[in-house]
């Protein structure tokens, strides 16, 4: 780590601290909702790799805890409304496996809080741009995901 | 099939935690079809371990294979090369699993991820009920085919007992009494007065309280002697 950059947890105590989030968002909507706070200039907090899912069902377990081990500080899966899943159930296997993995997180001593499920529309650009917004400031909150190790915020392969 | 559960990851964790390098193996088998131990168990399982890992800033080799099953030779020696190669190979595999894989691997240290439970039906997507015990003399024939060894809390031959209340057990609510079960279809297929005989003793020597039970089908084996000595 370079002399000018400060580790993660002195970051945070300076107030400073810029979470990266990860947002696996189904193509449907939160995908399609994000592209719609881009066209109405909406702006929404810079932090957040959004990745592309064909569905919010595609992520499981291992999937979003592989974004905390990447160095997220911050996850959540973005879906269809109830009812509104374009294979029908996705999003509502996406809420179980969110759950499950808030679990399997507290099990090895992450905040289950950092990660979470977001239902929302095509058509709710505003309310994705709220959502980073949410997210964010609760991670600020939370701090770094890995206050313990300093190297943990260090960019390249793992 | 065997139902298998996940032991908690704080005692997974603990077991290997000197070790500089894990295979963590999954397999094929039960476990994968009860959702506990195969492809998906695993990535979970080590993306776990890598991100306590580094969380209190240690380096470790984690490698993931799932196998087709780890109660085979053949499957079990695809992966012995790795094995050779790690600080300890982690199995997502009933007890069967950890035991077939010390023996037939030899030098690596193989540790149990899971806790075997019972043999058992998916009653419903995401829960298994314990229906067999393995006791090696089945008499399902006189019991309308539903096993008082196994779905009976005190494994009564001759049942039900007093803690019968309303067709449950009264060790646990949940349960169904195997004997209200029993009764009700000997009574559906016209059989009821064939349980007013009373069934002997069992013998026991077949199940557990005989030792380390073993099948050998003379027609099927190709070598004179079993794998590893035995």
């Amino acid at each position: 780590m370079s002399q000018t950059q400060k580790a993660p947890q002195e970051a945070a105590i300076a107030g400073d601290f810029v979470p990266k989030i990860v947002a696996f968002c189904c193509h449907y909507c939160a995908y399609t909702a994000a592209d719609l706070a881009g066209a109405s200039r909406i702006a929404y907090p810079p932090n957040v790799r959004i990745v592309r899912l064909p569905c919010s069902g595609k992520a499981d377990v291992a999937l979003i805890l592989k974004a905390f081990v990447d160095g997220a500080d911050g996850v959540y899966v973005a879906g269809c409304l109830d009812g509104d899943c374009h294979f029908i159930s996705g999003n509502i296997h996406a809420k179980r496996r969110v759950a499950e993995a808030k679990r399997r997180l507290a099990e090895v001593g992450v905040e289950p809080e950092r990660l979470e499920m977001f239902q929302l529309s095509a058509a709710m650009g505003a309310r994705f741009a709220e959502i980073v917004g949410e997210m964010s400031a609760r991670l600020r909150q939370l701090g770094p995901c890995m206050a313990g190790n300093p190297d943990s915020h260090k960019e390249g392969p793992r | 099939m065997i139902v298998a559960e996940r032991k908690p990851f704080g005692e997974i964790y603990a077991m290997f935690r000197r070790q500089e390098s894990i295979l963590v193996v999954g397999c094929g088998g039960c476990v994968t079809v009860s959702m506990t131990g195969g492809e998906r168990a695993v990535a979970t399982l080590a993306e776990q371990i890598q991100l306590k890992d580094r969380m209190l800033g240690r380096k470790r080799k984690i490698i993931q294979r799932t196998i087709q099953r780890q109660c085979d030779a053949e499957y079990v020696r695809e992966i012995a090369q790795e094995a050779s190669g790690v600080g300890a190979v982690l199995s997502m595999a009933c007890g069967v699993g950890v035991n077939y894989m010390t023996e037939i691997l030899g030098g690596p240290l193989v540790l149990p991820a899971m806790n075997t439970l019972f043999m058992g039906a998916n009653i419903r997507q995401g829960e298994w009920a314990e229906c067999c015990a393995g006791c090696g003399n089945c008499t399902l024939d006189k019991t309308g085919g539903i096993c008082p060894v196994a779905r009976c809390s005190k494994s009564f031959m001759n049942g039900p007992c007093g803690g019968t209340r309303d067709g449950k057990c009264e060790v646990n609510p949940q349960t169904d009494c195997a004997w209200v079960l029993i009764v009700k279809r000997m009574e559906q297929l016209g059989r009821l007065e064939e349980l007013l005989e009373v069934v002997p003793p069992r013998n026991w020597s077949t199940a557990r309280d005989g030792g380390p039970r073993r099948m050998t089908l003379p027609d099927a084996l190709l070598e004179t002697k079993p794998e590893r000595g035995r």
